[in-house]
């Protein structure tokens, strides 16, 4: 499926004002960076618990 | 940062985070949770806490996943129906370019970190789950057979095998129970709501089966549906899952449901257009309140039941039966 890169301009849309446009990319990347941080401290938390105990009992 | 080119005034609406989160079908997601940990907890097998919590959230990311997917593919239907125009995709707030590309990589990310994290048993059923409601579901049954709802009622059915598996690491007779509960609940679920919502699919050409066999014919499927589904959900006490308090909420609410069941075979619900306010399922004319008070009341039963059985498993209940003693 080819989309787009941007949609066709309808004549009569009014232009949206540029602090809307800055206030919804703001609010995208803070939702982002945090999705990214939660996953990355979710990752670290399941590998102490997948092996955490794992390494306390290997053999030395 | 000073730039060479003048700034283009933007027309388009842009997209808020909010878009990106209505993608997902966050009121699916929820069920999709709620019925994924039931089945979790109901296993009764030892799961670390975390690796439980990791579990459910990857049933709910690869629900809303499938979600995106759905919304990407069903744009051009979805743009013609009340209840589902004003998703992003079709009202033009998120491209379908990005909610296909959100689903493959929400996708991907689910059933990988659930086979890391928690088992591949419950990932590959995950995995199979995205491609039944995706793939079999969203791009064949829906816009080709009448039966779309019966069979690709199986991927919502699939949850709660999926957190039996994540915390068991198999799936007996019981985990296939919960699932042949939801699987029979949706036909009697989708086709009382379809009973008043016809017009919409008729208009986008999807075959839902009061568009394609007709009211009468669909009012008589859902009392013969809900007549093999009642005592479906009494099964459970019998099977060493459900208790007493199970069994009596399966057993009063599988009456009323018949009742209900049964008004909406006596009633006409469907037989004429529906002037439905836009976008509110709840308000209908007269001739088809039967068919939208089954449907608000078989999402009660369905959630009653599963939160009882939650409950029950995690008070440490006793079963009332156990007639099958492999079956837990």
């Amino acid at each position: 499926m080819s989309e787009p890169q941007s949609p066709p301009e309808a004549p009569d849309q009014a232009p949206v004002p540029a602090q809307d446009v800055h206030k919804a990319k703001r609010g995208r990347n803070i939702a982002l960076a945090l999705g990214l941080v939660s996953f990355a401290i979710l990752v670290f938390l399941v590998t102490v618990v997948r092996l955490g105990a794992n390494i306390l009992d290997r053999p030395l | 940062m000073a730039t060479m080119t003048p700034a283009i005034p933007v027309t388009a609406q842009p997209a808020r985070w909010q878009d990106y989160v209505q993608l997902l079908k966050p009121r699916v997601m929820s069920l999709v949770v709620f019925t994924g940990a039931t089945g979790l907890i109901c296993a009764g097998a030892p799961i670390h806490p975390l690796l439980g919590a990791v579990a459910i959230l990857c049933i709910a990311i690869g629900a809303g996943a499938s979600a995106a997917l759905n919304m990407w593919y069903d744009a051009d239907i979805d743009a013609l129906m009340r209840r589902t125009r004003g998703r992003p995709v079709p009202a033009g707030r998120v491209q379908g370019a990005e909610a296909l590309s959100m689903g493959v990589v929400l996708s991907l990310l689910s059933v990988m970190f659930m086979g890391v994290a928690v088992n591949w048993l419950a990932a590959g059923l995950l995995a199979f789950t995205i491609f039944f409601y995706a793939v079999v579901y969203t791009m064949w049954l829906k816009r080709s057979t009448a039966q779309n709802i019966v069979i690709g009622g199986l991927a919502g059915a699939l949850p709660p095998v999926i957190g039996w598996a994540a915390a068991a690491g198999e799936t007996p007779l019981n985990a296939w129970l919960l699932c042949a509960i939801i699987f029979m609940w949706t036909p009697p679920h989708f086709w009382a709501l379809s009973l008043y919502t016809s017009e919409d699919y008729e208009k986008a050409g999807v075959p839902m089966m009061p568009v394609v066999a007709g009211s009468a014919s669909t009012r008589r499927q859902i009392f013969i549906y809900s007549l093999l589904f009642v005592p479906l959900c009494l099964v459970p006490a019998f099977t060493g899952l459900g208790g007493s308090a199970y069994l009596a909420v399966a057993g009063l609410g599988g009456a009323v449901f018949l009742i209900l069941a049964w008004r909406v075979l006596r009633s006409k619900a469907g037989d004429s257009p529906d002037p439905r306010v836009d976008g509110r399922l709840y308000d209908v004319r007269a001739g088809a309140k039967d068919a939208r008070n089954l449907f608000a009341f078989s999402i009660l039963y369905l959630s009653l039941m599963f939160a009882t059985l939650l409950v029950e498993a995690l008070i440490g209940a006793p079963a009332f039966m156990n007639l099958i003693p492999g079956a837990a």
